[in-house]
């Protein structure tokens, strides 16, 4: 295949950014997305370029690492997967492909395709734990039995990769589908109701305090997701808020 | 052999870590405000370790080269983790996960510390649901568990396919009410670069901010590397992209002896490779092997057409199959340990019964469970004679419940389903067993600093059992290291904050800008991943899951040779004094180019097959590894002395006073 590349190149935070065209040939359905980017860089270098810098780790669609907007999609065209999960099938010959970082105020470009997502570890610093000391000594983990659909639904709140595509998704940068999902994590278990109120009023106030915009209820977030992780999350937290703060 | 103290307590085996626990000394709570410790690496071992001691009250450090602590790759681990409560009933205990565990490593692992492993599993469990870690459970609302391999009891719990991201989420909410308490500093996007040692103690790091270039330099009074393993230095490997040596290197080149370097993990269930540009291996977990059926075809021209795509393998007949761990190990059958899985499955391929393109692939088949398990709901569900379409869906809901993600992620690589077609995997390279020589402390020869997880050597011996590495990983970090750094801490409690200005941490500074400085000024012919790809190429090619003489002796001059030209004519793009992924590269694949090398010699020096590292010269008629404990039973703990050629082998003898030397035997 021939691919027609527009590429985001910005130095550094401090300087501007602009898009940049390359051509690939020879490229096959086999190779993963990033795979592409791997032989494109392996060619900058022969020709004494610097290579793209873009964030990678798992390749495996786990880590959450990988944060690319390909053509106006976080992740690219296919649902339910990130980016280094996508293959080069998904395109076809002839194809252009715009590649950007996810963007939203509150995560800045560091360099060409990465940025700062620093903001989603301060939210979960701000509540995002139920507070036991490792002892040892904790109750047996079978003395509470925890009901199977909450547990499930608590698992899936909490498959939550932090990747930020939500936000990259959403066009007020809300991170809402994804404090939800911290807090949806623990509100389902018996466990993380005891710290409850605190935990989503404090969540909340971080989000803000970095700069996410609201939620306005358009559901962009919950269809980018590559883990799937449902709007009934932002649901739950509203209400989980709603009666936190009647309490507070 | 002096100088090997494993500092193993005396006593019974099962008394030994109570009573060592009540001997040592401890820090007062007042003092522990006065100690500080750096912690390098936020996996489940370094996350877990930095929230325990910050809990306790020290001032803890901890740095990654990830741009969150959650991305560490323990994440990756899907399948489980082990602990002995014995919920379900099948006789399962302490002992039992002891002997397993030393068992399945080919009994080249240390007995005091594996049985403190399997004491503290348990509560492991215990604190990972007080965090909020939504483990499978059952309808009546209790745990769920499941088996892995090598192990006749289901002990395995898990969360679907991500109990390594759940636990590490665990950990990594732990860590997070520390930074918010401002007990930890968390050092997001930076790498370790050297240990800095004073009057012979570790005393703080070197570490580069990977956003900015600067070099930065960290004091403390303990310094505990969880950095992982070092299977990347096979270019291709499960391993994430980032994972590297350079802070156990580092540490190693500073004093600390590297104990079995050969002992890697070739795990039976990976996909394919599909061509050359393959970046990295994706794991189908092992908990696959508990419904998948593993084989091949029977016949030789079977394969063949199979190969050239003539031939479906569902059109292949019942008696035209081979399902080969279930021939030559009929007790355990496709749950044998990964090590004997996986060259059953290269013994397979060799022999030219391989099913994809390359030859290389074996099938993992589900027909079968989805059957039984449609069979099983049609007759709880009541549906009276079902036909075979209904038995499938019902089989493969079923089959979707337990393994959905892994069968997605399949389908997006490989581009077949494996719900109608049977999954293709060979083994790949996944865990590294060897790794820092650490005592019973879980300290290494450097005084102060420590070692815990898979950047370790301690529990796993030749081979690691399934859903074992996630164990280790929190019971040293939440439950050893925070106990045992305390007795080397009592000392420290009126040292004072140790200053970064001293002639140690210059000279230590000094030589890391050098060493940068020669990486970017290379003469730029190759760039840095020809030369990882090379050095994969030899690894797997002469060390990997079988090694003879010769081929050890051609690696080792040629990795050396490999070496020499990537210092001469790397070529690193940008500088150094921004954010530059070559350069970070360059400095891993310069350590990978000398760990290789120590590996290629230690498994030349291990005249015998034991666990994961089998030599061709020594194995048995049947092809069974034959393992040497007359001349063998130690732990080989290689000291630094310049070159990787010039390390000088320690041994430490392993005793074993509670478990009788066997054969292994899964048939």
């Amino acid at each position: 295949m021939k691919i027609y590349l527009k590429i985001w190149r910005q130095k550094d935070a401090a300087s501007k950014g602009k898009m940049v065209d390359y051509t690939m040939e020879g490229i096959e359905g086999d190779m993963s997305f990033l795979e592409m980017l791997d032989i494109l860089n392996e060619e900058l270098i022969t020709k004494g370029e610097e290579p793209i810098e873009f964030d990678h780790d798992c390749r495996e669609g786990i880590c959450g690492t990988c944060s690319l907007q390909i053509n106006g999609r976080p992740h690219g065209p296919d649902t339910m997967i990130t980016a280094c999960q996508l293959h080069m099938r998904s395109f076809n010959d002839g194809d252009t492909i715009t590649i950007e970082p996810f963007r939203a105020k509150a995560f800045p470009v560091i360099k060409d395709l990465i940025i700062d997502r620093t903001a989603f570890d301060r939210i979960q610093q701000a509540g995002g734990f139920i507070s036991v000391n490792t002892s040892g000594h904790t109750i047996d983990a079978n003395s509470i039995p925890i009901e199977k659909e909450k547990a499930d639904d608590s698992f899936y709140a909490a498959a939550c990769i932090g990747c930020g595509a939500c936000v990259a998704a959403c066009k007020n940068a809300s991170a809402m589908l994804f404090t939800s999902a911290k807090v949806s994590q623990f509100a389902l278990l018996p466990q993380g109701r005891v710290e409850a109120t605190d935990r989503v009023l404090n969540m909340v106030r971080q989000m803000d305090i970095e700069g996410f915009g609201n939620c306005t209820n358009t559901g962009a977030c919950e269809v980018e997701c590559p883990k799937g992780i449902s709007l009934e999350n932002i649901a739950r937290m509203n209400r989980e808020y709603l009666s936190a703060s009647l309490k507070g | 052999m002096g100088i090997l103290d494993s500092k193993v307590p005396k006593g019974p085996l099962a008394d030994k870590w109570t009573q060592h626990k009540n001997d040592i000394d401890l820090v007062n709570p007042a003092n522990k405000r006065n100690i500080d410790i750096i912690v390098v690496g936020t996996g489940l071992a370094g996350g877990s370790a930095a929230a325990t001691l910050a809990e306790l009250g020290y001032n803890v450090k901890t740095f990654c080269y990830q741009d969150s602590p959650r991305r560490a790759h323990s994440i990756a681990a899907q399948g489980g983790i082990n602990a002995s409560k014995n919920y379900q009933g099948d006789g399962d205990s302490d002992y039992r996960l002891f002997y397993d565990t030393i068992k399945g490593g080919d009994y080249r692992s240390r007995e005091a510390n594996v049985y403190r492993l399997a004491e503290v599993s348990g509560n492991i469990i215990d604190q990972c649901v007080a965090q909020g870690v939504p483990f499978a459970r059952e309808y009546g609302g209790l745990l769920d568990n499941r088996s892995f391999g090598g192990v006749l009891v289901s002990r395995t719990f898990y969360a679907k396919g991500q109990t390594g991201q759940q636990l590490l989420l665990g950990a990594y909410s732990a860590m997070n009410r520390q930074i918010q308490r401002g007990k930890i500093r968390s050092y997001t996007r930076h790498e370790m670069l050297d240990l800095v040692k004073v009057d012979g103690k570790a005393r703080g790091i070197i570490a580069r901010n990977l956003v900015t270039g600067e070099i930065e330099r960290h004091s403390a009074h303990a310094v505990v590397i969880a950095s992982g393993g070092y299977g990347n230095l096979f270019f291709l490997s499960t391993y994430c992209m980032g994972a590297n040596v350079m802070a156990a290197w580092r540490t190693h080149r500073r004093g600390a002896f590297f104990a079995n370097p050969c002992f890697t993990q070739i795990h039976p269930t990976c996909i394919p490779v599909s061509g050359e540009h393959q970046s990295k291996l994706t794991l189908m977990s092992e908990s696959l092997r508990n419904d998948g059926r593993i084989w091949v075809p029977k016949k030789l021209e079977d394969a063949k057409a199979i190969r050239e795509g003539k031939l479906k393998p569902t059109e292949l007949k019942e008696e035209d199959r081979d399902y080969y761990l279930e021939r030559r190990y009929p007790a355990f059958g496709n749950l044998v340990p990964r090590d004997v899985a996986s060259r059953a499955a290269k013994e397979r391929c060799d022999a030219g019964y391989g099913v994809n393109k390359t030859g290389e692939a074996v099938y993992l088949d589900f027909a079968a469970a989805i059957k039984r398990y449609g069979t099983e709901k049609a007759y709880t569900s009541g549906i009276k004679d079902p036909d075979a379409d209904t038995v499938r869906q019902l089989g493969e809901e079923i089959i979707e419940a337990k393994y959905g993600n892994l069968f997605q992620m399949y389908e997006k690589i490989v581009d077949q389903n494996p719900y109608k077609t049977p999954m293709m995997i060979y083994p790949a390279v996944h865990y590294t067993m060897g790794g820092l020589w650490v005592d019973y402390n879980l300290q290494t020869t450097v005084p102060g600093c420590y070692s815990v997880g898979e950047s370790n050597f301690s529990d796993h011996g030749a081979n690691r059992l399934g859903a074992s590495a996630l164990m280790q990983g929190l019971a040293d970090g939440y439950f050893v290291l925070p106990y045992t750094i305390g007795d080397y801490l009592s000392d420290d409690i009126r040292t004072g904050k140790i200053p970064t200005d001293s002639p140690e941490f210059e000279e230590a500074e000094k030589h890391v800008t050098e060493r940068i400085n020669k990486l970017m000024s290379g003469k730029g012919l190759h760039s840095v991943d020809y030369y990882h790809k090379k050095l994969g190429k030899i690894m797997w090619d002469k060390c990997g899951m079988s090694r003879n003489e010769k081929g050890l002796k051609e690696a080792i001059k040629e990795i050396a040779a490999l070496r020499k030209d990537f210092w001469e004519n790397v070529k690193v793009t940008g500088e150094a004094n921004s954010k530059n992924q070559e350069l970070e590269k360059a400095g891993r694949v310069a350590d990978f180019l000398e760990i290789g090398e120590l590996f290629a010699k230690d498994a030349l020096e291990r005249k015998e097959s034991c666990g994961g590292h089998f030599r061709e010269e020594y194995q048995t008629p049947e092809g069974e590894a034959l393992r040497d404990d007359k001349n063998f039973k130690y732990v080989a703990a290689w000291e630094y002395k310049g070159e990787p050629k010039d390390a000088k082998l320690h041994k430490e003898d392993l005793v074993y006073e509670n478990i009788e030397l066997k054969t292994r035997s899964y048939k």
